[in-house]
């Protein structure tokens, strides 16, 4: 059975997604288990970029702008309504809806991709100081707020339908890895779809997606959308996982570490991104408790090693190698069967 | 014989590029089933009126009727909305996927799941595109990614098509696998092919339209064309 980039696929590595949140618990200790939840969320960015950038071909530089929407729009809502439930769906509304009025504008103006990452970079950067400038008394809204500089305080996961059964870390760590395994599944799937395939086909050849007749800029501004609500929702769960949503969501170096996931990850897959989120957020955490080297001069090398060595990520240059492996073994096979069949027609 | 209907029409088409009139003009008309072919010397205005006609350009002035709509300066995905198949001049693929890939995503623009699958069976076994099914089209020779591309049209089972050089760049025994494949969807839909090889067009062709210097110079049959010394001087002197 073929398994890469196939629906079996995702439904594979979602299996064993949730064999490893069974086993956590005994593996690791409980600090750690508390800042997963934090990179779960960042790996729900990563997997938003995935998608809209390794699939729709769309390089969106501020994909983080979207992941702050949703930190704040949960934070503010959580405190409004006194209930994280509904407040997650209005977190990954507001970041879809302000994704979809940005790329209107963006895809039906027909700007072209360099500028559509410097829009979207500029729009977090813009957003940033925006909200860094919020601190005092008059900037809120309903009852919260916004806090500028420092940032505003995050709820709690709570059972829903009662505000007052906040989760304990453990449980906040399962609902976490369920959403990101339903997230991973839900874009496994739409890429498999025939939305999934004609974004691809954009990425592709744009022009001739549009002389087959599909409004490339629609399929787009849906992948656009759909992508940033994703993207909220991985700021909900990080901003949960920190307790607290500051400004520094949305900036440049939040922006950038996106970036680097993906191509570290492997920007045609979405486990890749996923992976290396983890990873990469567990060597930096782990470099920054020692003095000898900078982490971020680490991080800087690491992805000038990719770039340069490895341009298609961890995940598809050793998928290819295996493939490669395995179609050699067919082809000798094959070979040997021939002559075989050769010899005997020959005796 | 009762005329048939006239599906797509050009009044007074006219493009041009600063002081270039590259179209000037033009009438044209194709009635329902009809096989057209333009021709004409090096910039005599075939691709541009071709681009005018798909929506890649917008002409200057005059109007592009399809089925009795007016198309002029409508996006491409707009005139291909209205069921018209399109294949350019340059070989346009999407490169990184497979040749299967390529033929679904034309044939499910109009189709449902299970009748886009079996359409696309269907014109790999006509094509003879079996070999390569499975292959990335960046990685395939010119004369298959021309293939390719055709089958995208054929899979589509579009009403109108419109081909921009489909011979160009292929080998003889390609050439005439061409032309019989044209001629095959010609059973079915309307054709406007602009192209260079006289071969191809004498195997295909009913009427012709030469183009000389942005306009139509004469519209008749082939044999018509290449026996008229006008039209030879323009292009064919020096060929035959």
């Amino acid at each position: 059975m073929r398994l890469y980039g196939t629906f079996n696929g995702t439904l594979v590595i979602a299996g064993l997604a949730v064999l490893f949140t069974l086993i956590a618990p005994s593996i690791f200790q409980f600090f750690t288990i508390i800042t997963l939840t934090q990179v779960i969320g960042l790996s729900i960015l990563a997997l938003s970029l995935a998608l809209v950038w390794g699939f729709g071909g769309i390089l969106c530089f501020g994909q983080s702008a979207f992941f702050g929407i949703g930190a704040y729009a949960y934070s503010v809502a959580a405190v409004n309504i006194g209930g994280s439930t509904g407040s997650i769906f209005i977190a990954i509304l507001a970041a879809a809806v302000f994704a979809a009025i940005l790329g209107y504008f963006v895809f039906y103006g027909k700007v072209s991709d360099v500028y559509l990452a410097v829009i979207t970079l500029t729009v977090s950067l813009i957003l940033y100081s925006l909200m860094r400038r919020t601190s005092g008394p008059e900037y809120k809204i309903g009852n919260a707020l916004l806090g500028g500089f420092n940032g505003t305080g995050s709820a709690p996961l709570n059972i829903p339908g009662d505000g007052s059964a906040m989760l304990f870390p453990m449980q906040t760590f399962y609902v976490s890895m369920a959403i990101l395994v339903i997230a991973y599944v839900f874009t496994g799937w739409l890429v498999t779809t025939k939305f999934g395939r004609v974004c691809v086909s954009i990425r592709e050849n744009e022009v001739r997606t549009e002389l087959l007749g599909y409004d490339t800029r629609l399929y787009k501004l849906c992948l656009f959308s759909i992508s940033a609500g994703i993207a909220g929702l991985g700021g909900v769960l990080f901003c949960v996982g920190v307790t607290r949503v500051t400004p520094d969501v949305f900036s440049l170096g939040q922006s950038a570490l996106a970036i680097i996931w993906v191509i570290v990850g492997g920007r045609m897959t979405l486990i890749g991104p996923i992976l290396a989120t983890f990873v990469l957020y567990f060597l930096t955490s782990s470099l920054g408790s020692q003095q000898i080297l900078n982490a971020n001069l680490v991080l800087g090398i690491i992805l000038v090693v990719f770039v340069l060595l490895v341009p298609n990520g961890v995940v598809p240059t050793i998928m290819n190698w295996f493939e490669r492996r395995r179609t050699k073994r067919y082809e000798r096979q094959k070979e040997r069967r021939m002559k075989l069949r050769k010899h005997r027609a020959i005796g | 014989m009762a005329r048939r209907e006239v599906v797509v029409e050009t009044r007074n088409l006219s493009m041009h590029f600063g002081g270039v009139r590259a179209v000037d003009n033009v009438d044209f008309e194709l009635r329902e089933k009809e096989l057209r072919c333009l021709i004409g010397p090096n910039g005599a205005g075939k691709s541009t009126f071709f681009k005018c006609l798909t929506g890649q350009l917008r002409p200057t002035s005059g109007d592009v009727v399809i089925r009795d709509i007016i198309m002029t300066g409508r996006e491409s995905h707009e005139i291909a909305s209205l069921g018209v198949g399109i294949k350019t001049q340059v070989p346009n693929l999407f490169d990184g996927l497979t040749a299967v890939e390529n033929l679904w995503l034309s044939s499910r623009r109009w189709h449902g799941d299970r009748r886009a699958n079996t359409l696309v069976k269907e014109t790999i076994d006509r094509l003879e595109l079996g070999e390569i099914r499975s292959s990335i089209v960046g990685s395939l020779a010119h004369g298959q990614r021309q293939m390719v591309e055709l089958g995208m049209v054929v899979a589509a089972e579009p009403w109108l098509v419109l081909l921009d050089e489909p011979a160009a760049g292929m080998t003889e025994e390609e050439t005439f696998k061409t032309a019989e494949l044209v001629r095959e969807i010609n059973k079915t839909s309307a054709l406007i092919v602009v192209e260079h090889d006289m071969n191809f067009i004498r195997a295909i062709s009913d009427i012709v339209t030469l183009f000389h210097q942005g306009s139509i110079f004469m519209e008749d049959k082939m044999d018509v064309i290449s026996a008229d010394p006008n039209a030879r001087e323009i292009y064919l002197g020096h060929k035959t």
